[in-house]
């Protein structure tokens, strides 16, 4: 089970190429281009489409779409006289609800939307009828928040790059945006269309160079610049490169092909196809906060953040211990005790008992399951065995193994009645695909509020 | 004909909350209540314009973003659900309006004389913005005035909260000439908040108003200036400072639509009613009235 990016894309969001792409040269290329990244990803042995749209803004935090097959007529709200499009998609629910739950095991604020009649918002549906016309591939949506910052996007690139790894799926990570998005503000004939000025068209030749030669990362550093530079202050500032380049590992050796450049409505539009194959040139200068978990400055509920930390208070945490052959690694909660977070002796490695927590800030996904008083409090099960899952993988990524190579598991959980069904249904979807030995016991209590934790065998 | 004439204008905020806060049929959604404040502010609003006689609402959100020009609703009856991109576990509406279509023509139609970039909507496909829903909503639940919406031209973005200004001013204008010719009596509505800071996450349920209030003390700050010189009748001021206010309280404003409603009214020294204010998941929110139909014949 080998999960990871077989391609990524940046594709333009307005509808000209759908609606009326026959009414201008350079829209009828943008068109070609859709149709030949179409047919590299028919080619490949993708399986799955993610989609980050600039066009979708968000305030409470990040959110996914998860209603299966979402249907409607999409207008755009300036280009309503070019006609309108009907949509129906397919979305991939389960793996929406999947990445929901990593985003939360790695403290981003994040939610699903599963709602009749839901928006849509136009880039998306512009990506999916010209990438994916027949639905072959399920899709993926996911909202920009408005006020992330890089920090915020690369953690939810990880998330999602969690559940691609523990699902073994083949993805297509799609950036939907303008490069430059300065528009006409006045109506123009179709031929009269260009980029709207020399500056723009100059950054955008800029950017395209450095795409074309697979330096994904660079252009992720120079964002800020670029949105100062090129970019009208619009809901959504220059950030789905962020989450592309997190999407890649923040490489500079991709192979790129820029398949067309052109305006639109004087914005700058263009399809680039990114291959994960290295070009053989050096790779990146890196120098950028590589943020595993988001516990930054979005919480304005001070009260409520209160509440939480006085609710994960439990025994003191240890540095692990460091011993010949043991593994610890700052990507896992601090231990309970002197012990580390993992042994390796010959072939295998052995893990300490895993649970929830989270390196850092020591939340709980899902919540704990009582507070400092001991009064028992509602928590989400499947957010904690997830959290559970991905600090497992931590821990034997940081040993040179993964989750992959898991033979035997030990559960524990505190509530069997209660959240038996839950935690086997999230072991299904990941470890159970891994197909390891597995018992699970009950038990009275584990040190911390928690409700989960697993005793790990793995190869190295 | 007679002349026709604005008989009320109203700052008409739209956070969806309040409309899932009061379960009306046409919301999918159930809440416990919530937002009290303003939604008994929206109620002395009604109050106060309910015996008004009055044509058509002419309203301007921010919701509606456009980036080439303003744009008009140019279909008669818009039938359809309309679902918060942001919030749509809160507004899930099935929405059934009436469009006064002369009347948006002949704005429009003015406008475009008097030299601004202008568009009619005409695809019955489109969905009406969230932001005209709540607010009409709000104002006139029996949803029988026809309404002239206006989208809101992102002048800022392209340009600066000033030209921004400029272009809302014009705007505003074309839509009282256009008023005065139309022979219609109409109510003005500029659907916006003031400051405009939200919280990043949500409470469990969303109406849980021990954890409403404004983001921070500069916003409230900002809201209750703008506010007293709204009451104080000080339009001018207002787009005076509508450029630091912007910037600093992040405001709503920043659409246009305040700007265009005192345009509208010929920048009035009169003062305007304080119905309500409270916040909305953070961000400041005013119900104001202009009484114009108080203002005697000098208005």
């Amino acid at each position: 089970m080998t999960g990871g990016i077989v391609k990524s894309l940046i594709v333009p969001a307005h509808p000209h190429p759908v609606l009326c792409p026959e009414k201008n040269e350079g829209w009828q290329n943008i068109r070609n281009a859709y149709d030949e990244a179409r047919r590299q990803i028919e080619e490949s042995d993708a399986d799955l489409i993610i989609i980050y749209s600039t066009l979708w803004p968000s305030i409470i935090g990040h959110q996914l779409q998860a209603d299966p097959n979402p249907k409607w007529v999409l207008v755009d709200a300036d280009f309503h006289d070019l006609g309108s499009i009907h949509y129906s998609l397919n979305i991939d629910a389960d793996f929406a609800k999947s990445w929901n739950q990593a985003n939360l095991s790695r403290g981003l604020q994040s939610r699903t939307v599963a709602y009749d009649g839901f928006p849509i918002d136009v880039g998306s549906v512009v990506a999916l009828q010209l990438l994916n016309p027949d639905n072959r591939i399920p899709a993926v949506i996911c909202s920009t928040n408005v006020y992330s910052n890089r920090a915020e996007t690369t953690v939810l690139a990880k998330s999602c790059l969690d559940v691609i790894k523990s699902t073994g799926r083949k993805a297509v990570a799609v950036s939907v945006m303008s490069l430059s998005n300065r528009m006409f503000t006045e109506p123009i004939k179709p031929e009269e269309d260009r980029i709207h000025s020399l500056k723009d068209d100059e950054w955008n030749r800029k950017i395209l160079e450095f795409l074309e030669m697979g330096r994904l990362e660079d252009v992720g550093q120079l964002s800020r610049t670029i949105h100062d530079q090129i970019r009208v202050k619009k809901v959504v500032a220059f950030k789905p490169m962020w989450w592309l380049s997190a999407m890649n590992n923040n490489r500079n050796d991709l192979t790129g092909n820029v398949l067309a450049y052109e305006a639109i409505h004087g914005a700058g539009a263009a399809v680039v196809v990114l291959d994960p194959e290295s070009n053989g040139t050096g790779d990146k200068e890196y120098d950028e906060d590589d943020v595993e978990f988001y516990s930054g400055d979005r919480e304005v509920l001070d009260s409520e953040k209160e509440e939480l930390q006085e609710t994960n208070s439990g025994p003191d945490l240890y540095d692990p211990v460091e011993s010949e052959n043991s593994v610890n690694t700052d990507k896992a909660p601090k231990p309970v005790g002197a012990y580390p977070h993992a042994r390796r002796e010959g072939d295998l490695i052995y893990l300490s008992g895993v649970g929830p927590r989270q390196p850092g800030d020591n939340s709980i996904p899902g919540g704990p399951i009582k507070d400092s008083n001991g009064n028992p409090l509602n928590y989400d099960i499947k957010a904690q065995t997830h959290a559970v899952i991905n600090n497992i993988s931590r821990i034997l990524e940081e040993a040179g193994s993964s989750i992959e190579n898991v033979i035997d598991v030990t559960s524990f959980l505190v509530d069997m009645d209660r959240d038996f069904a839950g935690y086997n249904e999230v072991w299904a979807d990941t470890l159970g695909k891994v197909g390891p030995t597995r018992t699970t016991l009950a038990i009275s209590a584990l040190p911390t509020p928690i409700a989960v934790e697993m005793k790990v065998i793995a190869k190295v | 004909m007679a002349k026709g004439s604005i008989v009320a204008a109203c700052l008409a905020p739209h956070p969806p909350h309040l409309v899932y806060a009061e379960n009306p049929s046409q919301n999918e959604p159930n809440s416990e209540g919530g937002w009290e404040q303003l939604r008994w502010g929206y109620e002395r609003l009604r109050e106060s314009i309910k015996n008004i006689d009055y044509d058509v609402i002419v309203i301007m959100s921010p919701h509606w973003q456009t980036y080439i020009g303003t744009h008009f609703l140019g279909v008669e009856k818009f039938q359809s659900k309309s679902v918060d991109p942001i919030f749509p576990n809160l507004f899930r509406y099935n929405y059934d309006i009436n469009v006064d279509v002369e009347l948006a023509r002949s704005i429009h139609d003015q406008a475009k004389s008097d030299g601004l970039a202008v568009k009619m909507m005409e695809n019955p496909d489109f969905r009406v913005d969230y932001g005209t829903i709540v607010s009409c909503h709000m104002i006139r639940p029996e949803w029988d005035k026809p309404i002239v919406a206006l989208s809101s031209n992102r002048g800022m973005h392209y340009y600066s909260v000033e030209v921004m200004q400029e272009m809302m001013i014009e705007l505003g204008k074309s839509t009282a000439k256009a008023i005065e010719e139309s022979g219609k009596k109409c109510l003005l509505v500029a659907s916006n908040s003031l400051s405009h800071r939200h919280f990043v996450s949500e409470t469990n349920p969303p109406e849980d108003m021990s954890k409403e209030h404004i983001t921070s003390h500069a916003m409230h700050l900002w809201d209750m200036r703008m506010i007293e010189l709204m009451r104080q009748g000080k339009s001018q001021q207002i787009i005076d400072e509508m450029p630091e206010f912007c910037e600093q309280a992040i405001a709503e404003t920043d659409g246009g639509a305040l700007t265009w409603l005192l345009s509208t009214l010929g920048v009035p020294e009169h003062p305007a009613k304080l119905h309500g204010y409270g916040t909305i998941i953070g961000t400041g929110n005013a119900i104001m009235e202009w009484p114009v139909r108080e203002w005697g014949a000098d208005a």
